[in-house]
């Protein structure tokens, strides 16, 4: 991972920025469940939130991504309007479903963000789709996959890492891997250490990194749309990570091992980039608290718009079905 | 007014498939041996379109029906029409997660934001001796989920027609094509069809038949049967299952007084019940008879002959359920 490329300063002050909306949303969110103003199931992606932001540092806004029901944080690096999205959260007609969607199905396609599926897996085998429509479009466009590591083991990861390989397709593959599958271990639920060994039975490169860690994941991420964009073909990155509220708000957890959990937590990506930021002097502890004071303001206006909007009528049960109203 | 041609069914497939990647550069065709290198297709419907329009278009995949349909889903969010082949309609099973949680609902559930403009063509139908795993009609399973249209036309000419309009259509079409019928020839105008409304084949006073894909034939040769015996049978050829022609069908059951639903499918559950319950709630006490139905067993297909003639009806077992249907007022069910 050495030879992998670094993000500058600018980069890595802009990850920073990524991760923090990403981080102080979700503890809002969660908030507000707890609070009784949301009610939504809701898949944590506290921990998590590096991934997404050193990739789409690497993006473009017509980029394609997809990605699953936990999913937040990768809509949010890309771009995600926070008030559309908080009015999704709260079933509101001006969510930009329209509040037909919720959380596990956020959409916004003026930024490439085409699928939020709620099942697991498939979010693969349509980014694929959307990777040959890039390619056909020859407009040097790529389209990101995000998924589990329960993902890993389900058909689709297998039928859609295969023709990728085969049809050469600019899609990126990013197995976050948060090491439980719902309540199941990584280790219980595969024989392999690395999922990104798998990589190589398809014919196209793997690697696995430090998802936490924003050097790596820039680097292997930079690579790996560079690669894509220039139609060389698709990669695995199996991006290691760890979440901390369980599968869904709700879990205790009990099924977590302690030690892993207390490991997990002195690796917490966030305070150890906040840190690392003042330490080589990119920020200051003033300059960074003036990010998390704004984006705090922000989510408070996101927050109350939503609340304050309608709900969508009961006509649109009717509408969106078909392109055209039927029955 | 296009000049009229002869063509098989396959070959009117071939056909609207060319004419419609020609007209529009975004067509695109993807699943098993679609290339002409591996054939054009396994029954010959896309033969030479990987030759004149590319292998970028016509696109060869692994045998993969999931990575198949959600590639064709995501080309169509990205802006493509795609016609994905799924030989077979039991086949269609291992993509379900794609097509009736994907498909069907992401216009719905981005709010409008996607939409799907696929075709997934796929062919089935007893008579060839393909046994429980080749040869079922599933469109019940389909016509059940809010969001996908069902196509199954019955002859050459509302394929070609029906294929060109599903193509065009901006909402995801399941397209299913009748393989033991495959090679009978029939006129093709190369005029659309519009999806969601029927046909009336055979024009008639005492009874209105119902019917789609293959058994739509059956039905035909039952009413020219019955038409020298003095019963005068209706044949509705539905075309479009779902959304299926609501006006054209309880026309003419109003008319004749007398509805029955004929299809390959098994009976329970199935097309028939719905448009039955249909007719019954609209026009309830203006019928003759409640509406009936007759469909295959309820049964997987069997590989026997004697067995697999047995399981779905033919034109002698509809003109018999016919002659008592027109003699009986209260006859209830098949």
């Amino acid at each position: 991972m050495s030879n992998y490329p670094k993000p500058g300063a600018k980069t890595l002050l802009e990850i920073y920025k990524k991760a923090t909306l990403i981080k102080q949303n979700d503890e809002r969110v969660i908030r507000q469940i707890k609070a009784g103003r949301l009610v939504t199931p809701y898949y944590s992606t506290r921990g998590q939130e590096i991934i997404p932001s050193a990739i789409s540092v690497n993006l473009d806004d017509d980029d394609y991504i997809c990605t699953i029901y936990r999913g937040i944080h990768d809509m949010l690096a890309k771009g995600f309007p926070l008030k559309e999205m908080w009015a999704e959260l709260a079933g509101k007609a001006s969510g930009t479903c329209k509040g037909k969607g919720g959380p596990m199905h956020l959409t916004h396609p003026a930024k490439g963000m085409m699928v939020t599926t709620g099942v697991v897996g498939s979010s693969m085998p349509i980014a694929n789709g959307l990777g040959w429509a890039a390619k056909l479009d020859g407009k040097g466009r790529v389209s990101v996959a995000n998924f589990g590591d329960g993902a890993a083991n389900i058909g689709a990861f297998h039928e859609s890492v295969n023709l990728a390989a085969v049809w050469k397709l600019p899609v990126i593959f990013v197995c976050q891997n948060n090491l439980y599958a719902e309540h199941t271990t990584f280790s219980d639920s595969t024989r392999v250490e690395k999922l990104s060994t798998r990589a190589a039975g398809y014919g196209m490169p793997g690697v696995t990194i430090d998802g936490n860690d924003p050097d790596e994941m820039y680097g292997a991420a930079k690579i790996a749309i560079e690669r894509a964009r220039a139609g060389e073909g698709p990669t695995l990155i199996e991006a290691m990570t760890f979440r901390f509220n369980g599968h869904l708000v709700g879990d205790e957890g009990g099924y977590i091992d302690k030690d892993i959990y207390s490991a997990a937590e002195k690796r917490d990506p966030m305070p150890i980039l906040r840190n690392r930021l003042i330490l080589e002097n990119i920020a200051s502890e003033a300059e960074l608290a003036a990010i998390e004071e704004a984006i705090e303001t922000e989510l408070d206006a996101a927050q109350t718009a939503a609340y304050e909007a309608d709900y969508p009528d009961v006509i649109e049960l009717k509408r969106d079905v078909f392109a055209q109203e039927i029955a | 007014m296009n000049e009229v041609m002869k063509l098989t069914t396959i070959a009117a497939i071939n056909l609207a498939l060319s004419d419609a990647m020609e007209a529009d550069p975004k067509v695109l065709i993807l699943g098993e041996d679609v290339g002409d290198k591996q054939g054009g297709g396994v029954m010959g419907a896309t033969k030479g379109l990987s030759t004149r329009f590319g292998s970028d278009r016509v696109a060869t995949t692994p045998i993969s029906e999931q990575a198949i349909v959600g590639a064709a889903i995501g080309a169509a969010i990205g802006g493509y029409r795609p016609v994905a082949e799924i030989m077979l309609m039991n086949f269609v099973t291992i993509a379900m997660d794609m097509i009736t949680n994907h498909a069907a609902k992401l216009r719905f559930m981005s709010g409008g934001q996607t939409n799907v403009p696929l075709v997934i063509r796929t062919m089935t139908g007893v008579g060839f001796s393909t046994g429980g795993q080749h040869s079922d009609y599933l469109e019940a399973w389909f016509a059940h989920t809010p969001g996908i249209k069902v196509v199954a036309p019955s002859n050459p000419n509302d394929t070609y027609g029906l294929l060109r309009s599903a193509i065009e259509d901006d909402d995801p079409v399941l397209f299913i094509e009748n393989f033991p019928s495959y090679w009978t020839p029939g006129p093709v105008t190369k005029e659309l069809v519009p999806i969601g409304k029927a046909n009336v084949a055979h024009e008639g006073r005492d009874v209105t038949i119902i019917s789609y894909s293959r058994m739509l034939l059956e039905c035909l040769e039952a009413a020219r049967t019955l038409a020298g015996e003095g019963i005068s049978v209706e044949v509705i050829d539905l075309r479009t299952i779902s959304p299926w022609d609501r006006e054209t069908v309880l026309k003419s059951a109003k008319k004749t007084g007398r509805a029955m639903i004929v299809h390959e499918a098994v009976m329970q559950f199935g097309i028939g019940a719905e448009i039955a319950a249909v007719i019954n709630e609209s026009l309830w006490g203006q019928l003759k008879a409640p509406a009936m139905r007759l469909g295959g067993a309820f049964s997987p297909v069997p590989f026997s002959k004697p067995l697999e003639n047995a399981f779905a009806p033919t034109a002698a077992v509809i003109a018999d359920a016919i002659k008592i249907f027109v003699k009986e007022p209260s006859f209830h069910g098949a």
